[in-house]
């Protein structure tokens, strides 16, 4: 878990970084998709599957918040 | 602690190297293709990894496991090809060592067929 959280930060240096918008958004994706791997993690350290479905709706959100920016980068809202 | 535990956190450890070389790879390639290219997808194979890591240490988990694990699948792809889709058309600068260019080369042919067909059209009439 400590090698996902230098993940999340290195993709947080790229965030702040990026030169371009897609940058930002590749960036954003990374982050979201490490926590997913943190958030499964954390459930099996607490041992509740409950935490699971935490996970399932933030990939899903993520999913969402990346097709929605790149669809207004395509052709504006 | 039996040997299925020990396998799985192996395999963890292997998912969350592959998290963290994705997103070296995010910092140091050139453009913003070669990002997409280096984050979405040595941090699917992470994700999915850690996940059958989790899988082989707690069994009885499968069900929802299974479910992140195809979803993962199926939606980071998508989002990785819209987003070099839309950053395509936006005229997002390439690197400069491209060689190639296969899409442009593409619109091209078609905008060049178009013209070809509505000359064939006006001929006609």
């Amino acid at each position: 878990m400590g090698i996902m959280l230098v993940s999340i930060i290195l993709s947080i240096i790229r965030f702040v970084k990026g030169p371009c918008y897609t940058d930002r958004v590749i960036a954003f994706d990374v982050m979201t998709i490490s926590s997913l791997a943190i958030i499964a993690g954390v459930a099996y350290l607490s041992g509740r599957v409950i935490y699971l479905d935490v996970a399932m709706v933030y990939g899903i959100l993520s999913f969402l918040g990346v097709l929605v920016v790149a669809r207004y980068m395509e052709k504006g809202l | 602690m039996n040997i299925l535990a020990i396998i799985g956190a192996f395999v963890t450890l292997a998912g969350s190297i592959f998290l963290l070389l994705g997103s070296v790879g995010l910092l140091r390639m050139p453009d913003c293709y070669n990002r997409i290219q280096a984050g979405t997808k040595a941090s699917t194979l992470g994700t999915i990894l850690s996940f059958a890591g989790i899988l082989l240490i707690m069994p009885g988990w499968w069900g929802k496991l299974l479910i992140l694990i195809i979803s993962v699948i199926l939606t980071n792809p998508v989002s990785s090809h819209v987003l070099a889709r839309a950053s395509y058309h936006k005229r997002v600068p390439l690197t400069k060592a491209t060689l190639v260019d296969k899409y442009q080369e593409e619109e091209e042919y078609i905008a060049v067929k178009d013209q070809h067909k509505e000359d064939q059209n006006n001929d006609q009439t």
